[in-house]
């Protein structure tokens, strides 16, 4: 496709030069440090007291060690602002610069302009996540002494591959509003909104409509079923929870359900930890959700871009 | 190849409009090879849009616009290849050097860096930004931004250049260096270069042909002495004569010329009314007296006139 790969160059020669993106990789680079300093500390004492069957490579980056949460958690709190600080001025600052019609007027495609940037995103979001990931192994493993095995390795790299795509996700919703909106502050404005309100009030939002809709009634146990079914089906709406119970289940492998389970459903349960393709299975639809709504963010912004007048 | 000159540009009938307002109507405009056309007109009154659907930028509501025989809306690829367009308020990356910048739109260009390189030194040299190429453009004052933007149309060697008030809020020392680069680019590279601007001196000075935009019509097109006798049509040309000195013997032989209908004395200048372009003969006459000529002027044909005169009858 004509130009994509010079702006996919040029962008990605812009992240990686400039302060934001410095600033963010110091950020999540200093949080997974703390995260996984800690948890390799307290890594000792929480292994022998919990579930038997190890995964201790895994615990590094899972287990919140008292105040601090775990990398994961950093990740699903700061990951958002990541994705919408790469994003927010994508279209409406190349306006802002003067800079659009004199790129558009070179023989490229419209489309070039947009693709380049989400993958330029992509790439550099997946660059600084491995890259951090692998100093943070490489840091826990110094600290415990144990080798992670084949199942951990890949269940830390499908890990990655979700949290790419959640970060993904928040920057193609910045970039959506970079369209929408003539000035970047009102599209960053918009996204810290929006994060706002999925971090702090889904859940809040969820119980709420679920009390409303299928109130709960000591007499009947199916009430309360029905009104955490519900609850579980709005939260699911929001990214932040989709890539925790996703990243939860890879990387904790005795992780089988969400919510309720019934006794009914414990007799004849083998007591072990679940193999990689079984817990992928579990969060299958978490992580189709995850891939479509960012798809639909990226598919709005492309139909809406393509149709803008570009007048300098 | 035949060696007469080719179009350029064409339109046929382009229209825009948006919702009940008519930005261009019926555009019919024609531009042979090696021009340089200027589009003259207030804001608001459709050039802009004009250019942009010649570039493929926008979709124009019926009509068509070519650029060498490529449909603008349907081959805009083909027309961006071979059209360079600074736009007004050109715009660059800040935080990247000049240099950096031509080279992002010759990769957009698919032009290979080993032959981008010396192409845009030899650019930088031609508009003297050579020895601030590695400087970043946040730096750079407006006209050298204007400088870097002819530098950047030119990186892909265009046969056509469109430029969108060029010499807007430069200095005069900066415009001349402005139009000399657009006349450079005409002689020197054939190229057929588009001039949209409302500032008439300039235009006036670089331009073979203009078109007078009025609220999306064109009102009026040619040479300027052509405007002029449009507008001129009827009425005659006056032209200004300074001498020295001035005697009756003087003004009789110039009242017996063939095309002078009157002269009229005032304040020591002549004016001479004239129903034809007679300046050569009158020039004759005025140095066969013995009378020095200190200036002969046409009156009349000063592009602003023409232009104020199309917007009042408009």
């Amino acid at each position: 496709m004509p130009g994509l790969l010079a702006v996919f160059r040029k962008e990605m020669a812009d992240n990686f030069a400039s302060r934001r993106f410095l600033i963010m990789f110091a950020l999540i680079m200093l949080a997974g440090l703390s995260a996984t300093y800690t948890a390799a500390q307290s890594i000792r004492s929480s292994v022998s007291e919990s579930d038997p069957w190890g995964f201790v490579f895994l615990r590094l980056f899972t287990v919140s060690s008292g105040t601090l949460p775990s990398f994961v958690a950093f990740v699903g709190f700061l990951g958002p602002l990541v994705g919408l600080a790469m994003g927010f001025d994508a279209i409406n600052g190349e306006y802002a610069r003067g800079t659009l019609s004199r790129v558009l007027s070179n023989p490229i495609y419209r489309d070039s302009v947009i693709n380049g940037k989400f993958l330029a995103g992509v790439a550099t979001i997946t660059t600084m996540l491995v890259a951090i990931a692998l100093v943070l192994a490489g840091l826990g493993l110094r600290m415990i002494g144990i080798p992670p095995t084949p199942d951990e390795i890949y269940r830390l790299v499908f890990f990655l591959f979700i949290a790419v795509i959640y970060v993904a996700f928040w920057m193609s919703l910045a970039i959506l509003f970079s369209i929408l909106f003539r000035q970047s502050a009102t599209s960053a404005l918009a996204g810290i909104a929006f994060w706002i309100f999925f971090t702090f009030f889904i859940s809040m939002i969820a119980a709420t409509l679920a009390q409303a809709l299928f109130p709960v009634n000591q007499q009947d146990p199916q009430t309360l079923v029905d009104n955490t079914n519900f609850a579980m089906a709005v939260a699911r709406i929001s990214p932040m929870t989709l890539y925790q119970e996703t990243a939860t289940t890879i990387l904790d492998p005795s992780t089988r359900a969400f919510g309720l389970v019934k006794l009914t459903e414990l007799i004849g349960m083998v007591a072990s930890p679940l193999p990689l393709g079984q817990s992928l299975l579990v969060v299958w639809p978490q992580l189709v959700a995850l891939v479509s709504e960012t798809l639909i963010c990226f598919g709005i912004s492309y139909a809406r871009f393509m149709r803008q007048e570009i007048r300098a | 190849m035949d060696e007469r000159s080719r179009i350029a540009i064409e339109t046929v009938d382009l229209t825009k409009k948006y919702g009940e307002l008519t930005a261009v109507n019926k555009l019919n405009l024609r531009i042979s090879e090696g021009e340089i056309f200027g589009l003259l007109g207030p804001n608001g009154a459709g050039k802009t849009t004009t250019i942009l659907m010649l570039l493929g930028l926008t979709e124009p509501t019926s009509g068509k616009a070519r650029v060498f025989g490529h449909d603008s809306t349907r081959e805009p690829l083909a027309v961006k290849r071979i059209v360079g367009y600074l736009p007004d308020n050109v715009g660059f990356y800040e935080d990247l050097t000049a240099r950096e910048n031509l080279l992002y739109t010759a990769d957009l260009n698919g032009i290979p860096k080993n032959v981008a390189l010396p192409r845009i030194d030899e650019l930088l040299l031609r508009v003297g930004l050579l020895d601030v190429a590695d400087k970043e453009v946040g730096k750079f004052s407006r006209g050298m931004r204007q400088r870097l933007g002819i530098a950047d149309v030119l990186v892909k060697q265009p046969r056509v250049v469109i430029l969108d008030e060029p010499t807007l809020g430069i200095d005069p020392d900066g415009v001349k260096q402005m139009l000399d680069l657009i006349v450079q680019m005409s002689k020197q590279d054939r190229i057929t270069v588009l001039l949209s601007s409302h500032l008439l001196h300039q235009v006036q000075q670089i331009c073979n042909r203009v078109g007078i935009f009025v609220k999306g019509r064109m009102v009026a097109e040619g040479t300027i002495e052509m405007l002029g006798l449009q507008i001129m049509g009827g009425e005659p040309m006056v032209v200004e004569v300074e001498t020295s000195p001035v005697t009756d013997e003087l003004v009789a032989d110039l009242q017996k010329l063939p095309g002078v209908s009157s002269v009229e004395r005032v304040n020591g200048t002549l004016l001479l009314h004239c129903f034809k372009d007679v300046r050569g003969d009158i020039a004759r006459t005025v140095v066969g007296s013995g009378s020095s000529l200190t200036q002969l002027r046409l009156r009349g044909h000063v592009l602003e006139e023409i232009y104020l005169r199309y917007f009042r009858e408009s």
